[in-house]
């Protein structure tokens, strides 16, 4: 496995994994209150990138697994006293096979039609959400305060959880990178350029493009798990957010869709602004309209996105950065 | 060449609404043979390669290759039988480099490959076509002349039986299509059968075994080259003056670029 050896996967990994432990060793809650949302962000944008910055298919509806997912793994600890770790192993296995009976149907459709079912699925799926008796319908669920005991305590419970992201985070990367770089990825990769001349040459694109929207729906599923378990509570308002559909995907124009390294350091940067943004009275309401701004800004100005940006300087450097 | 039939297309029919744009055509291909296709701007002949590698099923007759009927097959499948396709209007991967683009023909090709090994035989078709020097610029930096190599290295790196080649010499200067001919007869001397598209009418007299003439969608002659270009039918099709057109072939007209082809 040649490609196992490659520096720049080794880089992003261990950056990630420093970062990642830092308020592990610090024992600082606010910075690992930090890190969770950048990493979640990390693992939501990488695995989003799949989708669309491999296979070039613009996925609004995104969330909707991180929020399915969530409710799945939710119900299973909540109601059924799963433990955090099988749960949200479920939460991803249920979403990845319903990712992949929706995808069979939703990737016939290309561009801004697809785009436009993949709205249609986050909101149908909110809508059910909302009736569905086992998941507590318009008011959710929660948990009891004392399931935090099997954990060693609430506090112990939220480092748990945490650490359990970065180990996710990682994985997340490192099947971003061996998707990228293998005959399944170059397959992605073409039909991402030219759909039908990728059919001509031999790619079976209806296939491949389910497995791309099935995978890209694994981890947003554990992640929503982790989220909400943390939380202690899920409702429809928080699992379905489109606008973290929308900000997925500032971040990986901002770092460089089609990359590994582009979402995670459009991410880092993202999730930093808006921190600002959110702590600035002026700007605090309009946030969004940033997010708005600044992908307009990064189409027009620098399409490929800053790691792309990059790459483009030159072959060497087409090669090293992943 | 051997006797062997290696493609049958069997009364082809194929409409668009009320447009019949191939109409019952038959023939076949022998192993081995370089087969000329032939015809005036909007004759069908792109329409029939759309048909033979599946991105149309065919509403009438039928499609056999080496045996086996693949009328009806998406394309995906046709190329794992072993036909490769390289298209009139260029369509390069232009954010994948041109080593990834041959990479992705031999390795979802004919035989499936591995992407080390497919790298091995992108590398030497890149070579044998002459765009090495370009492997790891973007596919979509390169010239047009450029684009047509790739396409044609993209198809041959699939190691296909049979590779249909659609006006590959279209836009090329006479330098430029003296060597593409180079690589057409060489192709035919590693045992592929070619079937090719081609409005150069001095090129494809000079290297297909036998011809055919297509005309708003029918068959209107097949033969050698010395037997289609004398039949009055095919000069007519062309010119719509016999004289003319008899003028024209005797000239063997460097000057007949046929890329004004526009559509595909
Ligand atoms: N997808 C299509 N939809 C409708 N008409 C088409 C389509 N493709 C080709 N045609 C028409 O079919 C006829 C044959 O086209 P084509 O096969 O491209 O001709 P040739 O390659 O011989 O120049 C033309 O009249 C063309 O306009
Ligand atoms: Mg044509």
């Amino acid at each position: 496995m040649k490609r196992l050896k490659a520096p720049a996967l080794w880089t992003i990994l261990a950056a990630v994994a420093v970062a990642g432990i830092w308020p592990l060793l610090n024992r600082s809650a606010t910075l690992r209150e930090d890190m969770f949302l950048i990493l979640m962000f990390v693992t939501l944008a990488s695995s989003l990138n799949i989708l669309l910055g491999y296979t070039g298919y613009v996925n609004f509806g995104h969330i909707v697994f991180f929020g399915l997912g969530g409710y799945i793994g939710f119900y299973l600890i909540s109601q059924q006293g799963w433990h955090l770790i099988p749960a949200a192993l479920a939460a991803a296995l249920v979403t990845t096979l319903l990712a992949a009976l929706m995808g069979g149907a939703v990737l016939r459709l290309r561009g801004a039609y697809f785009a436009l079912a993949t709205l249609g699925i986050n909101e149908a799926t909110r809508a059910f959400v909302t009736n569905f008796k086992p998941f507590g319908e318009a008011t959710g669920l929660s948990l009891h305060f004392s399931r935090y005991q099997e954990y060693g305590g609430p506090a112990s419970a939220l480092w748990f959880t945490y650490a359990l992201l970065v180990i996710v985070t990682l994985v997340t990367l490192l099947v971003s990178y061996l998707v990228k770089t293998s005959k399944f990825g170059l397959g992605l990769m073409a039909i991402r350029e030219d759909e039908d001349a990728a059919m001509v040459l031999g790619i079976h694109a209806p296939r491949a493009k389910t497995i791309a929207f099935a995978l890209s729906a694994f981890f947003p599923a554990i992640v929503g798990t982790l989220f909400f378990f943390k939380n202690g509570n899920i409702e429809p308002g928080d699992a379905f957010r489109l606008h973290m559909s929308i900000e997925g995907i500032v971040m990986i124009m901002l770092g460089g869709f089609g990359t590994v390294t582009g979402p995670v350091i459009g991410s880092a940067v993202y999730e930093r602004l808006r921190g600002y943004l959110l702590t600035t009275p002026l700007f605090k309401d309009l946030q969004l309209f940033f997010a708005g701004m600044l992908l307009l800004i990064i189409i027009l100005f620098v399409p490929s996105g800053f790691i792309g940006w990059l790459r483009e300087r030159s072959a060497r450097l087409r090669e090293v950065l992943q | 060449m051997t006797d062997q039939v290696i493609l049958q297309i069997e009364g082809v029919t194929k409409r668009f609404g009320g447009l019949v744009a191939v109409n019952q055509v038959s023939f076949e291909i022998r192993e081995g043979e370089i087969l000329g296709l032939i015809g005036p701007n909007g004759a069908g002949k792109t329409t029939l390669f759309n048909v033979i590698n599946g991105v149309y099923a065919p509403d009438e007759g039928r499609v056999i290759f080496r045996g086996e009927v693949i009328s009806g097959l998406p394309s995906y499948e046709v190329a794992r039988k072993g036909i490769a396709r390289a298209h009139q209007v260029v369509r390069p991967l232009n954010e994948l480099t041109v080593l990834e683009n041959v990479v992705v023909g031999a390795a979802y090709g004919r035989r499936n490959l591995p992407l080390g090994e497919a790298a091995r035989v992108a590398d030497e078709v890149l070579e044998f076509v002459g765009l090495a020097p370009k492997r790891h610029l973007l596919a979509g930096k390169l010239n047009v002349a450029e684009k047509k190599r790739l396409e044609m290295a993209r198809a041959l790196a699939a190691q296909p039986y049979l590779i249909l080649l659609d006006e590959v010499l279209a836009g090329l200067n006479p330098g430029e299509v003296a060597a593409m001919l180079d690589v057409v007869r060489q192709i035919r001397e590693r045992g592929i059968t070619i079937l090719m598209i081609e409005h150069l009418m001095h090129a494809v007299m000079n290297v297909s075994d036998r011809i055919v003439v297509l005309d708003y969608g029918s068959k209107i002659a097949m033969g050698t080259p010395q037997e289609v270009a004398n039949d009055p039918k095919v000069i007519e099709a062309y010119l719509g003056d016999p004289k003319m057109a008899q003028h024209l072939l005797e000239e063997q007209g460097e000057n007949e670029e046929g890329g004004a082809d526009g559509h595909s």
